[in-house]
């Protein structure tokens, strides 16, 4: 039983990040209709930068606000300079910049810090939360800084003015303009808005997995089945499927096909939603007018 | 995208001397005292082989509109496939292609009825996930009898046949530019003929050539099973000419170098697929010499990685030369051929 306890604890925070990653895919997913790939890699580099912070002695916290910023304004500055230009390109053309930016971001990240992993500290204390050995606080302050970004994203979202104009542009561009909504910068906000939470999942994970150019490759692949799960369209959705994913994951690894085959079962999982229920748990069916 | 070439009849003479100029290559092998020919030989291979994979996607993605970033898998699928057979099935080399190529025609179809449902970013997604679990499912454990596990399987070099007085890199050269030469050929008719016009229409409007009474759901399926099966070919070659396979070369970065190959030769251009092939073997040897380059001119204090000029390249292409080389190159020839009426009008 303990044993088990301990699967869904930890199960519960990987969620937590495959639901930050999720959360970010579906943010440029309700604005522009794409698929990310660089969302990995572009959380993965902001982690760096808060290695590199913290390594240069800035206190672990102003790091932490530091590094969501930068990738703010670095989510913005991919949109408006490298995305905006390709607006009315074919899905090949955009699936071919994502993965430019996937390899690009790889490769600079390799060549400035190589490929050696690193440890990067958690600013949580890794002992137990009860003194048992089923809880430990660090698993509870990933899951807990996951619930406070849901809670500031849903009271953005939800009571003031931009969120509203956000909201506006995904829904219905055409209109949004003529009310006076600038749409092109709220795509650029969405981008931003998805990087500062990619940089927030890369700073949970890290700890857990080492610091590493390739660290985010398996995480993305999770957060995409995540995503897809709770329909892709959908934040709360994202959020709960990255929970369910991290926890089914757990199980079904140490009970049912092992540790090596957990990447297999994102596979299952991701072709499977596509297949059986596009929409996801808790998306909306798109009807298409022919 | 037009495809002026599929109405012509026969191979091209300009084809036709690219395949015999690459035929005549390793010839200068016994006349020249390089002491690295060899090597040229064996980078001559690998060109090849990633030509014939790039073709496999070129069908899917340039002539079909699939999108898959899962190729490495079945590049992957077919390496494993002749490892296995060679290893310990004792098969000579050169019946193991036929093996791959059907083992990777049925993982193709077997993937494709999935992938009926699903377009555009949906597809890249399901395959981007293939390409990154592969790996891992090539070192599971119960099956690392036969897969050797994270270290793979070695396998013997096939030695060249006593009468040819070749050398084993010159003669792989051969076996590859043989499987090239058939493989573009059969891709060249199977487009210029009626599933060719099928598949193609189901690209540029699927809706319409449904009405016009195409069976999507089969061409699309065997158009992944087709492509599937020429770049396990490709897997399969890979195998016989670096006589060694491991999970860890078969990783998304596979895919990406694929895509690379495609975006750089030409969507949907049979010639761009050569020229692709050749590029991304051209980039990965000299890479080391771009970067130092880059560092004395640009005065940088890092190495540049290839990975980088990869991806720089493909966000540049997309700006300026979306249909890639072959495309520059027919966009170029059209403007030389239109001349006289442009001046005349």
């Amino acid at each position: 039983m303990d044993f088990f306890i301990q699967q869904i604890a930890s199960g519960l925070t990987s969620g937590a990040i495959y639901a930050c990653v999720a959360l970010g895919l579906v943010m440029i997913y309700v604005s522009t209709d794409h698929i990310n790939f660089a969302q990995g890699e572009m959380a993965m580099f902001a982690t760096y930068l808060a290695w590199a912070m913290i390594n240069a002695g800035v206190p672990y916290w102003v790091a932490f606000g530091l590094t969501i910023a930068v990738a703010f304004f670095g989510g913005l500055l991919i949109q408006r300079v490298i995305l905006k230009p390709l607006e009315h390109a074919p899905v090949l053309a955009l699936v071919v910049c994502f993965i430019a930016l996937l390899s690009i971001f790889n490769a600079i990240a390799g060549m400035i810090w190589s490929y050696t992993i690193k440890q990067f500290p958690s600013p949580f204390p890794s002992h137990d939360l009860f003194g048992n050995g089923l809880v430990s606080v660090q698993q509870l302050g990933v899951v807990g800084v996951t619930l406070v970004m849901l809670g500031f994203l849903t009271v953005f979202f939800r009571f003031t003015t931009l969120g509203l104009a956000m909201r506006a542009a995904a829904q219905n561009p055409a209109s949004a303009r003529l009310m006076g909504v600038r749409v092109a910068w709220m795509l650029a906000l969405g981008w931003g808005l998805a990087a500062a939470i990619g940089a927030i999942a890369g700073m949970l994970v890290a700890p857990i997995v080492f610091l590493d150019p390739n660290m985010m490759n398996g995480i993305l692949v999770y957060g995409f089945a995540s995503a897809l799960v709770g329909g892709i369209g959908n934040p709360l959705g994202a959020v709960a499927g990255g929970f369910i994913v991290g926890v089914l994951e757990n199980l079904v690894g140490s009970y049912v096909i092992g540790n090596e085959l957990k990447l297999s079962f994102a596979l299952v999982v991701v072709v499977g939603v596509l297949l059986l229920k596009p929409a996801g748990l808790f998306g909306r069916v798109i009807v298409r007018r022919v | 995208m037009s495809a002026s070439w599929a109405n012509k009849r026969g191979v091209g003479a300009g084809a036709m001397l690219v395949w015999v100029g690459l035929a005549l290559l390793p010839l200068i092998g016994f006349i020249s005292e390089n002491t690295s020919f060899d090597y040229y030989m064996y980078m001559g291979q690998s060109m090849l082989i990633y030509a014939i994979a790039v073709l496999g996607l070129n069908l899917l993605i340039g002539f079909n509109g699939q999108i898959s970033l899962g190729h490495s898998a079945f590049f992957a699928l077919g390496a494993y496939t002749t490892a296995i057979l060679m290893n310990f099935g004792g098969w000579p080399y050169w019946a193991t292609l036929p093996v791959a190529a059907v083992v990777c025609f049925l993982a193709g179809l077997a993937f494709g009825f999935p992938a009926l449902k699903l377009e555009g970013h949906y597809l890249a997604l399901a395959t981007f996930t293939l390409a990154i679990a592969m790996p891992q499912l090539l070192k599971y454990k119960a099956i690392a009898g036969w897969t050797g596990g994270v270290g793979g399987v070695l396998l013997e070099k096939p030695d060249p046949p006593e009468w040819t007085g070749l050398s084993a890199d010159q003669f792989l050269y051969y076996l590859c530019l043989f499987c090239a030469m058939i493989l573009f050929w059969l891709v060249f008719n199977l487009l210029r003929g009626r599933s060719g016009r099928a598949i193609m229409a189901i690209r540029d409007h699927t809706m319409a050539a449904g009405t016009m009474g195409i069976d999507i759901a089969r061409y699309k399926t065997v158009a992944f099973g087709t492509s599937a099966g020429i770049t396990g070919i490709a897997g399969a070659l890979s195998a016989i000419t670096v006589a060694y396979v491991a999970p860890d070369s078969f990783t998304l970065q596979l895919s990406i170098s694929f895509l690379v190959g495609l975006v750089v030769g030409g969507i949907a251009s049979l010639p761009g697929c050569l020229i692709g092939g050749a590029f991304i073997v051209l980039v990965q040897n000299s890479a080391q010499s771009i970067s130092d380059w880059m560092k004395g001119t640009f005065a940088l204090r890092y190495d540049v990685p290839a990975w980088a000029i990869y991806g720089v390249l493909l966000l540049a292409l997309m700006y300026v030369l979306p249909d890639g080389i072959a495309g520059g190159f027919a966009r170029i020839r059209a403007w030389w051929t239109t001349r006289g009426r442009r001046e005349a009008q």
